[in-house]
């Protein structure tokens, strides 16, 4: 293939990388949903246009560096506490879209109690909430969301209720708060889950813009390297695992 | 007309947040600094100055929340007491990481663990030497009246920002709830957005407009890079405490014996002084009033001719350390301290001073 020229022309342009990702090389391993869902946060904050008026919090985790792939004004917020840095950041720039982009180790271990007070006062911001049942960056130990019987670093044996308890359903959670109007489960394994979870997070977004409380979008996700599985393997694992124990579907709409 | 109000320490505090332009405060209730939130909450200066006061769930919740307020280039400050100061350790981490401006102000009360409710300098060692992890400085200043409770938050405030670095105003609960007359000064505008982009625009997260993105970040994987950031940040930190430091001396011209002493503590040994003098001691009285940066070379010159230190604290020990690392010379240094709550008396604290001048002769 070398020296060979591709050239599209305009008229058979049907897809385009949006111009609101970075050059830069993603770290994600093969495989991991967060590429995916990167670039989705990317094309709706494009499409929406509101690039120069968007901050985001990463948490800490694999995605503690997306603010290397999308082109707009960031905080890196210490373990869990994304959320209440976002609620600060809202309640100083009422007029800028705010969201949170965490994992489950995240938002739903260490963060549990700033993602549920940020949802319960109803902060106007979008949290997206990537489950993928491990801790990818720190190599693959148990979270709250691993599923029964399901073996990591540190449930070698698999989960087992009766040492770890159960896999915590924290979207079902929040669906029961006041302050939030809005939560969705998504998943990004194929092209069509890709296309509602898109239409989804731009509805999340539309709504904290409204200012109609926390909007919660949790993508059910894979981590190849963390379930040391091969990207096909791993889609066809989250269809099989993950999609039973977290199924996807609006849980509130207001 | 000069505007005079009496008030306790906390409410200071929280007016003077308040008239300085402060855009948002972060807490949770704690005695003995309840009465910060509380005024906040009764004073509603959303409906004045657009301030934002927020209760968040805890004080862990609070320190991120500065966090996120000052990436944003506001003026953003909490208020504790002990406990709840080392439950925001990591967060002062992450803000002087990040190197962010914010104000945090300590009510100390007595501990280990829940301890007790009374006055206490018991973190001391805390505010000066591991705040948090990682090797970073806070600026440290030490109120010792209502009146500098008040005003603190404004020159905690100008730190800040001059230095993009956290501030603690280190008080304790006598001086935060006991009551006494404050000058207030007019209300200074908050900023606008537009002048926190003019001001802050090179590192603030406002929204990308006009330029490339901020990110406000305290994480660098490469060692070699991050060892430069430590380095800028010692650099930082030389320079504070080549510019910052302030002290007040009392009679330590002719003095044969200084006092050492911060916040209630400088009060009492101010009374100590006197109660000597009146006995023909000459004592002298230091009073540090930033404890970070220390007033290391003016205790080092006065340990060239005095006979001797006492340094009073409501604590095992822990500023007497710094004395001892200021002065060259071998000048006796001494501790008088109590714990638990106690207040020291003028009149036990008198005693303490005798017993070490006698035994120095």
């Amino acid at each position: 293939m070398a020296g060979l020229k591709v050239e599209i022309k305009k008229e058979n342009l049907v897809y385009k990388r949006t111009e609101l990702l970075t050059d830069n090389t993603m770290h994600y391993c093969p495989g991991c949903s967060h590429g995916t869902i990167n670039k989705l946060v990317a094309e709706v904050v494009a499409e929406l246009g509101i690039e120069e008026s968007t901050i985001g919090i990463t948490p800490v985790g694999c995605s503690a560096f997306a603010y290397n792939y999308i082109d707009i004004d960031w905080i890196q917020a210490a373990h869990g506490r994304a959320c209440a840095v976002a609620s600060a950041v809202k309640r100083l720039h009422p007029e800028k879209m705010v969201f949170t982009y965490q994992g489950d180790g995240d938002l739903a271990a260490i963060g549990t109690g700033e993602s549920i007070h940020a949802c319960n006062r109803g902060e106007n911001i979008t949290i997206i909430y990537v489950n993928n049942a491990t801790y990818g960056m720190t190599g693959g130990q148990m979270s709250p969301t691993t599923l029964m019987g399901m073996k990591t670093t540190t449930s070698p044996q698999g989960r087992d209720s009766s040492l770890h308890g159960y896999p915590f359903k924290i979207a079902d959670m929040v669906a029961h708060l006041d302050g939030v109007s809005y939560v969705t489960r998504q998943s990004v394994h194929t092209a069509a889950a890709t296309r509602k979870a898109k239409k989804a997070l731009k509805k999340a977004f539309e709504k904290s813009l409204a200012n109609k409380g926390v909007s919660f979008i949790e993508f059910v996700a894979t981590c190849s390297s963390g379930w040391k599985m091969s990207p096909v393997a791993s889609n066809k694992w989250l269809e099989d695992n993950m999609l039973q124990a977290y199924p996807v579907g609006d849980l509130k709409d207001i | 007309m000069e505007e005079i109000k009496l008030m306790k320490g906390n409410e200071a505090v929280a007016i003077a947040a308040v008239r300085s332009g402060c855009d948002g405060y972060f807490g949770y209730p704690i005695t003995p600094q309840s009465e910060i939130l509380e005024t906040l909450m009764a004073e509603k200066p959303w409906e004045t100055t657009g301030m934002i006061v927020l209760q968040a769930e805890s004080e862990v919740a609070s320190i991120n929340m500065v966090y996120g307020g000052a990436s944003c280039g506001k003026r953003v400050m909490t208020s504790s007491s002990s406990p709840g100061i080392s439950l925001m350790s990591e967060g002062l981490s992450y803000i002087a990481g990040a190197e962010l401006p914010c104000v945090i102000v300590n009510v100390q009360r007595g501990g280990p663990g829940l301890g007790t409710i009374q006055p206490s300098q018991g973190d001391y060692f805390q505010a000066v030497k591991a705040a948090g992890h990682g090797d970073f400085d806070l600026i440290v200043l030490a109120p010792s009246s209502v009146q500098e409770m008040y005003d603190f938050v404004y020159d905690a405030f100008d730190l800040a920002f001059k230095y993009r670095n956290p501030v603690l105003i280190l008080s304790d609960g006598a001086i935060g709830q006991m009551m006494e007359k404050v000058v207030i000064r007019p209300q200074t505008a908050r900023k606008t957005n537009d002048e926190i982009i003019e001001e802050c625009g090179s590192w603030a997260v406002t929204g990308k407009r006009g330029r490339t993105r901020n990110i406000s970040t305290s994480v660098e994987l490469d060692s070699v890079e991050q060892e430069k950031f430590n380095e800028k940040l010692q650099a930082k930190y030389k320079t504070i405490r080549e510019t910052e430091v302030r002290f007040e001396e009392i009679n330590c011209e002719d003095a044969d014996f200084v006092i050492v002493a911060y916040g209630l503590c400088a009060r009492i040994s101010s009374k100590v002084m006197e109660m000597g003098r009146e006995e023909g001691i000459k004592i002298g009285l230091l009073r540090p009033i930033t404890l970070l940066p220390f007033p290391t070379e003016r205790l080092n010159e006065l340990s060239k001719r005095v006979k001797g230190f006492l340094v009073v604290e409501m604590n095992a020990g822990q500023m007497v350390q710094d004395v001892r690392l200021s002065v060259t010379t071998d000048v006796p240094v001494e501790h008088y301290g109590r714990m638990g709550g106690i207040i020291p008396a003028p009149s036990e604290t008198f005693e303490a001073l005798k017993r070490f001048i006698n035994k120095l002769k």
